[in-house]
């Protein structure tokens, strides 16, 4: 419910990471990690970024979204194993004292600068 | 790869088990590497939302310093949140000193009823705040200003009404609670698992309704316990008063543990 804002902040932080040297370039792509357990629908997340990036450097960029699946570990047993259903006690041990390795995330990875248009920059 | 090593810094479930937002790997200059599409790639690795993960451990600093118990109050809407911080008021107080900060999409409603207890009520309407379905941590810095808190032993954050959004967003809280009731769906938990993986506690509320409905509350805790086991579930009627007593003797004990 709350993509635009992260849309929002994805914006932010990408056109602040294009190093000042490279001058007026354009990003051709985002790569995002999002876990499962976010709280983040990808498909809603790619529409409101579509809206957010407008007249910015990121005008027309693609949003790739890597979901990552909710891996646990058992804190008494040691076994890790990736969630799929919500059951979040150890299969092995039935212990329910867990550390979730991943499921969480939602980072920015990388930004890619598109290459420039040659037609362009020959005008 | 980074994923791997930064995977581990962060902050994920039992979200008072680390604080430690992600840090940026590398170097102060970015690395550059040209991929196969002919685009050159800047690394950046950074969460989304490190701004407001920042500001929350900020808050949490202050209210650390101050002396200050912070309880996010989570559930959907309509599941008796605003009647159990009432109640939970009427039977903490005077003993501990209170305030609320009340979260809404619009109105002052909840904050006019929770205004008659005698507390300090900050009324944050989120859509003056450009959100609309949680509150962020700016929010609750901004709200906090509005409130003496050399003078307050626990401040309640009476989130928005929303299983969702507000589980993600960390608020410099010191313990999340999350009101069920009975007269929803058994089986809530296991459709919002972050919620009620993010929660310390649960209060199970309208039993006093249990009489008049089919509510198989043993399988709603089993739920619960499915998403989060061993989480303390307090089974209470805002409405009647009935079972507060654990809760209150609950929340007591984890106030005098950060205040003594």
């Amino acid at each position: 419910m709350h993509e635009m804002g992260i849309a929002l902040q994805i914006v932010e932080i990408a056109a602040a990471s294009i190093p000042t040297d490279l001058g007026n370039v354009r990003v051709a792509r985002v790569n995002l990690k999002v876990g499962k357990l976010a709280a983040v629908v990808p498909e809603s997340l790619r529409f409101c970024f579509s809206v957010a990036s407008k007249d910015t450097p990121l005008d027309g960029a693609e949003l790739n979204i890597a979901e990552l699946p909710v891996v646990a570990r058992c804190k008494q047993c040691n076994y890790e194993w990736t969630i799929t259903n919500p059951v979040f006690k150890c299969g092995t041990c039935n212990s329910g004292s867990l550390e979730i390795l991943s499921g969480r995330e939602l980072d920015i990875e990388s930004i890619e600068i598109a290459e420039e248009d040659k037609n362009d920059s020959g005008k | 790869m980074i994923l791997e090593n930064s995977a581990k810094g962060q902050k994920y479930f039992h979200h008072q088990d680390s604080h430690h937002p992600h840090r940026h790997t590398g170097s102060a200059t970015p690395a550059i590497s040209v991929q196969k599409s002919g685009t050159r790639e800047i690394k950046v690795v950074r969460r989304v939302l490190d701004v407001n993960e920042k500001m929350a451990e900020e808050n949490r600093r202050l209210f650390t310093q101050k002396g200050v118990f912070v309880l996010n109050v989570m559930s959907s809407p309509g599941s008796g949140k605003t009647t159990t911080l009432e109640k939970t008021l009427i039977k903490i107080m005077p003993e501990v000193k209170c305030a609320v900060i009340v979260g809404d999409i619009c109105t002052t409603h909840d904050a006019d009823r929770l205004a008659t207890t005698g507390v300090p009520v900050v009324q944050v309407n989120t859509d003056a705040f450009g959100g609309d379905c949680h509150l962020a941590a700016h929010v609750i810095e901004k709200a906090a200003g509005g409130l003496d808190l050399d003078d307050i032993d626990l401040l309640i954050v009476e989130n928005v009404g929303n299983l969702v959004c507000p589980a993600e967003f960390d608020i410099g809280e010191d313990s999340r609670v999350v009101v069920l009731s009975v007269t929803e769906g058994e089986d809530k938990p296991v459709k919002y698992p972050l919620m009620f993986r993010e929660c310390e506690v649960a209060l199970l509320n309208k039993i006093d309704l249990l009489p008049h409905l089919d509510y198989d509350k043993h399988k709603a805790i089993e739920f619960i316990h499915q998403i989060h086991p061993d989480m303390p579930v307090f089974e209470i009627s805002a409405r009647t008063a009935e079972g507060f007593d654990p809760w209150i003797k609950w929340l007591k004990g984890r106030i005098r543990d950060k205040i003594g």
